[in-house]
């Protein structure tokens, strides 16, 4: 803090001694790399990076980062943020929740974070199960999983992560994967670099309990056919000649040969438009890593965060009232002196 | 002005000098009776009386007009002399309608004056609180002083030059009803009148209304031939200093101000919206300009684990609510534990279960302070005993809190919260420096000479562990709700580690006891043989009913809690000199059990669960019978000393 150079460092220094404890395989291993190794390349700094996370595989994350780093509890690392965020305008918070985390118990508390905007940034890994309580259905496992505690398999339907945080109006709402790190840590650095809240969606294999979830897109032989790549200010379009593409109609985002329609009438990414429907129809376009699925940005708009408005007000009021003065409180009332007799 | 209709007097009344006065005024929970009442109290309070209030509103914004559910209900104790709580009975009931009437005239003292608004009481109101027949007709009301006055239609006729539609105008008769109680007890005009112009400074016309209401009443009351006297009541002898009047969640409010203050921390709130809870948010809002911020959050999980997550940070954390947000808080109150981080809980209780009796008093929260969470997770536990005390009850949480790295409840009540008392503003430089280092250096140097900092390596004295914020270089650390290593802090599952974790955690809230005051006796004599042993916000109606009790003749001590857990160092052996221990409380019996447990002392409880306070004479009257049943030929030899 006190010292203005970039500070250099490697990955090493922000690994901690910690064993790790994930399964072999795991595809938080991959997440965590990623991120270890772009900390050096944000020239952020050790002493004013905090971990946040609630309890599942994913979130013994911040164990292993040789950071300031809080493991909370279920589903409340959003509302921890919160208040260190608000508090510590000087930190750069990351919150670190899976997908039962941040969408089930958590639910409510991510919501709100976005909806405030509050600067911080989440980076949710769904692998669509529970991990940590050995392999139950989660709010994105699709419907008809057959688990543990759905032997006649799942009957609720799920969220789309990115379709509900835009719903909330999040800020930044971005997806990525744990197959390609360059990816990953290119979207992390965007995340990162946003001012209020990131939310990034990590799909994560958890080879355990529900390996292969994500097989249908990213094997490297599909990720052309299934991986719509966002691009800002270009022209969407995917597979290996990029021969598909996708066209944004007052009825919503449906794919397309861009064959069929010429390539002009195909929709021009804009991470930045006020309105976040476009975004919604494109969050839209993939029901679950089964079809097309975009990756990428999906939207970046600029909007007051919520600690900076908090502490904006809290300024305003010194200025207007002069610093707080106790005695002065204590005598805002209707007072009167009562003398010895 | 308008008074016009009323005939002039035609001799000046005569002034009766009262030691004090119990008035309540009671109406629809439409009728502005809080205000009145509020008003009322605010012009004694700078008269110079000493005294105590006791509001009491249905839960409901608005009830249904009229009914029994309806009648809001403000009463205030005045005196000459220093008083404990807002009286038992009122002498005076001023009831605005029928139901407010029926409601209240069990409560109103033998002989006592009622007041009506005789307009109010048309068949249909009549009907609506239950009446078959008139009680101003009937010799309901043949013991006690009546005074009719049509409040409603002199309102009317008073407020016609501010140009208010009748409907409207109507709404100022609190204000008359004001005015009348004002002149009857000689309190101060003009500075009632520059409240009204000031609180409804933004709507001329309903100014205007309430001023000529407000005036109407009290000429009323100085010109008909209704009154045959008024009334002084002298202020009260109080300590020498300046005074002012507070709420106890104001109080507290300020109280939390200043301990951000003294701890030199910047105060967060974290809280959500609970009655009777939600003033203290309101209040705390006000005051950005002390660095204080507050977040209103989406629940009162969220209110506390942001408050939790800036006391990480460096912020002396504060989370507000009632006895439902504390069930919903309960998960974090555990994080904090194992963290061992500042924060302040405070527990504005009200009745329960659920939602219960949301804006009525009970203090039947302690045991769930106590041992509400899962595991051994001991946290301390300090209660104010009236609303003045509020203010340092924050300050002794925080203190507790900042030193020991520990969440601390304080538990108040609604009762507390919403009564208010003449309050001798303390002097800012008496009160004490809180304030606590935050770890700079590593403070373990490892095998190879290398150093670290471990964060759970604790203050030999205080058992304290390091306060490490981020941003402070080198010392980066993680912490999380999984057992941890002692020391080190990292994660452990070692059995016996566990264990010792357990064991530090718990000896280092016992031991909380070495920094707090010994409990002491009020035992004038010092040879009673009965112990009233209280907590919280019954101290008021103990310490009146004790006077009592003492005024005849009987030798009887008082001990109040400030210090829930741990207890005092004092009290087992406090507990021990007395024959008998009486436990007053608004519970079924919580502190007993408590005493009971720990110090194998077979305290007796009186146990009120009504959701109002004690009465003074609820006190004296159990105090009497133990007495009388425990040691006939004690309480005879004591008379007459
Ligand atoms: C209050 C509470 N309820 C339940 C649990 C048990 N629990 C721990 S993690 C978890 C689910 C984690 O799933 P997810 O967030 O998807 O994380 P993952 O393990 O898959 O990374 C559950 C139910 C708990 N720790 N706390
Ligand atoms: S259970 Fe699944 S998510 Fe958890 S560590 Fe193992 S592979 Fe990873
Ligand atoms: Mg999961």
């Amino acid at each position: 803090m006190t010292d203005v150079a970039v500070p250099v460092t490697t990955k090493k220094d922000w690994t901690s001694d910690q064993e790790i404890r994930w399964c072999p395989g795991c595809g938080d291993y991959s997440i965590l790399t990623a991120v270890q190794m772009l900390m050096p390349e944000l020239g952020a700094r050790r002493e004013d990076t905090v971990f946040i996370s609630g309890i599942g595989c994913s979130s013994r994350f911040p164990y292993y980062m040789d950071t300031y780093g809080v493991h909370s509890i279920h589903g409340r690392a959003p509302a921890l943020a919160t208040g260190l965020a608000v508090s510590r305008p000087d930190l750069h918070v990351w919150v670190i929740t899976g997908d039962g985390d941040a969408l089930s118990i958590g639910g409510n508390h991510l919501l709100h974070a976005l909806r405030r905007n509050v600067d911080i940034t989440i980076l949710l890994f769904n692998n669509q199960i529970y991990g940590l309580t050995k392999g139950q259905y989660s709010p994105t496992s699709e419907t008809g999983k057959v688990t543990k505690s759905t032997p006649f398999g799942s009957l609720d339907h799920p969220y789309n992560p990115v379709s509900l945080a835009l719903g909330a109006e999040a800020s930044f709402v971005a997806r990525t994967h744990d197959m390609d790190r360059k990816h990953m840590m290119a979207t992390f650095k965007r995340a990162y670099e946003h001012k209020g809240a990131a939310l990034v969606e990590v799909y994560q294999n958890c080879n355990v309990f529900n390996d292969g979830a994500f097989e249908a897109i990213l094997t490297k032989d599909n990720r052309p056919r299934m991986l719509i790549n966002l691009v800002h200010g270009e022209p969407i379009r995917f597979g290996a000649e990029g021969e598909r593409g996708v066209v944004v109609t007052a009825e919503g985002a449906r794919i397309v040969d861009v064959a069929d329609v010429g390539e002009d009438a195909l929709a021009i990414h804009d991470e930045t438009r006020p309105d976040p429907s476009v975004a919604f129809a494109l969050s839209r376009l993939s029901d679950g890593p089964t079809s097309p699925t975009p990756i990428g940005v999906f939207r970046a708009v600029e909007r007051p965060d919520y600690g900076s408005m908090v502490n904006q007000q809290v300024r305003h009021a010194s200025e207007q009232k002069g610093p707080g003065d106790l005695a002065a409180l204590l005598s805002s009332g209707a007072t009167w002196t009562v003398t010895g007799s | 002005m308008a008074d016009t209709a009323i005939p002039p007097r035609t001799a000046p009344p005569n002034t009766i000098e009262l030691d004090r006065v119990v008035i309540r005024f009671a109406g629809d929970s439409g009728d502005g009776m809080q205000l009145t009442g509020d008003r009322f109290t605010e012009s004694s309070a700078i008269f110079g009386n000493d005294l105590s209030t006791l509001p009491d509103f249905p839960a409901e914004i608005r009830a249904p007009a009229g009914t029994l559910a309806g009648v809001s209900a403000f009463q205030v104790h005045i005196s000459d002399h220093d008083i404990l709580t807002p009286g038992d009975n009122p002498s005076v009931l001023v009831a605005m309608n029928p139901a407010a009437l029926r409601a209240n005239l069990k409560d109103v003292a033998p002989a006592g004056t009622i007041i009506v608004n005789s307009d109010s009481f048309d068949e249909r109101a009549l009907a609506k609180a239950g009446y078959v027949s008139n009680p101003l007709e009937d010799g309901t009301l043949k013991d006690f002083t009546v005074y009719e006055i049509p409040m409603t239609s002199i309102t009317l006729e008073a407020v016609k030059p501010s140009g208010t539609k009748p409907r409207d105008a109507e709404r100022s008769k609190n204000l008359f009803a004001l005015g009348v109680i004002s002149w009857m007890y000689t309190r101060p005009v003009e500075t009632t009148i520059a409240w009204i112009e000031a609180k409804f400074a933004k709507n001329e016309m309903v100014k205007t209304a309430n001023v000529l209401a407000f005036k109407a009443g009290y000429n009323f009351g100085e010109t008909a031939e209704l009154f045959e006297s008024n009334y002084i009541v002298k202020p009260a002898a109080l300590e020498p200093g300046e005074y002012t009047n507070v709420s106890g969640n104001t109080a507290l409010a300020w109280g939390l101000v200043a301990a951000g203050q003294l701890a030199k921390l910047p105060l967060f709130l974290g809280s959500y919206p609970i009655t009777p809870a939600s003033d203290i948010l309101h209040e705390l809002s006000k005051h950005k300009n002390f660095g204080v911020r507050t977040v209103q959050a989406e629940d009162e999980i969220a209110g506390i684990g942001a408050a939790l997550g800036a006391s990480y940070g460096g912020s002396l954390g504060v989370t507000t609510t009632s006895g439902p947000g504390i069930d919903l808080k309960t998960e974090t109150i555990g994080l904090a534990v194992n963290l061992e981080l500042p924060l302040v809980i405070i527990d504005i209780q009200r009745g329960g279960p659920s939602t219960g009796l949301p804006t009525k008093t009970e203090q039947a929260d302690l045991l769930q302070a106590m041992f509400g969470r899962h595991g051994e997770a001991p946290v301390p536990i300090v209660a104010p005993d009236t609303p003045g005390d509020c203010f340092f009850a924050a300050i002794e949480a925080a203190r507790i809190a900042v030193k020991y790295r520990t969440p601390v409840f304080l538990l108040s009540d609604g009762y507390l919260a919403n009564g208010a008392e003449p309050w001798k503003i303390p002097d800012v430089d008496s009160l004490p420096d809180i304030s606590v280092d935050f770890a700079t250096a590593p403070n373990h140097t490892r095998a190879d000479g290398g150093e670290e900092f471990w964060p759970y390596l604790r203050d030999a004295e205080t058992l304290a562990r390091p306060w490490a914020v981020p941003g402070t270089p080198g010392l980066e650390h993680r912490i999380g709700g999984l057992e941890k290593a002692d020391g080190a802090g990292t994660v452990s599952y070692d059995p016996a580690n566990h264990e010792k974790m357990v064991h530090l955690r718990v000896d280092k809230i016992a031991g909380i006891a070495r920094d707090i005051p010994l409990v002491e006796v009020d035992d004038p004599d010092g040879d009673a043989e009965l112990l009233v042993l209280g907590w919280g916000s019954t101290y008021g109606a103990i310490a009146a009913g004790l006077r009592r009790v003492r005024l005849q003749g009987h030798h009887v001590a008082h001990a109040h809690l400030r210090h829930l857990n741990p207890f005092p160092a004092n009290l087992g052996e406090v507990l021990r000199r007395y024959r008998t221990v009486l436990v007053p409380e608004m519970n079924l019996g919580q502190l007993s059990t408590l005493v009971r447990a720990r110090f194998l002392v077979d305290a007796k409880g009186l146990n009120k669960m009504s959701g109002q306070p004690f009465r003074a004479g609820e006190i004296e009257r159990a105090v009497l019978d133990l007495l009388s049943a425990d040691a006939p030929a004690a309480a005879s030899d004591s008379k007459g000393n």
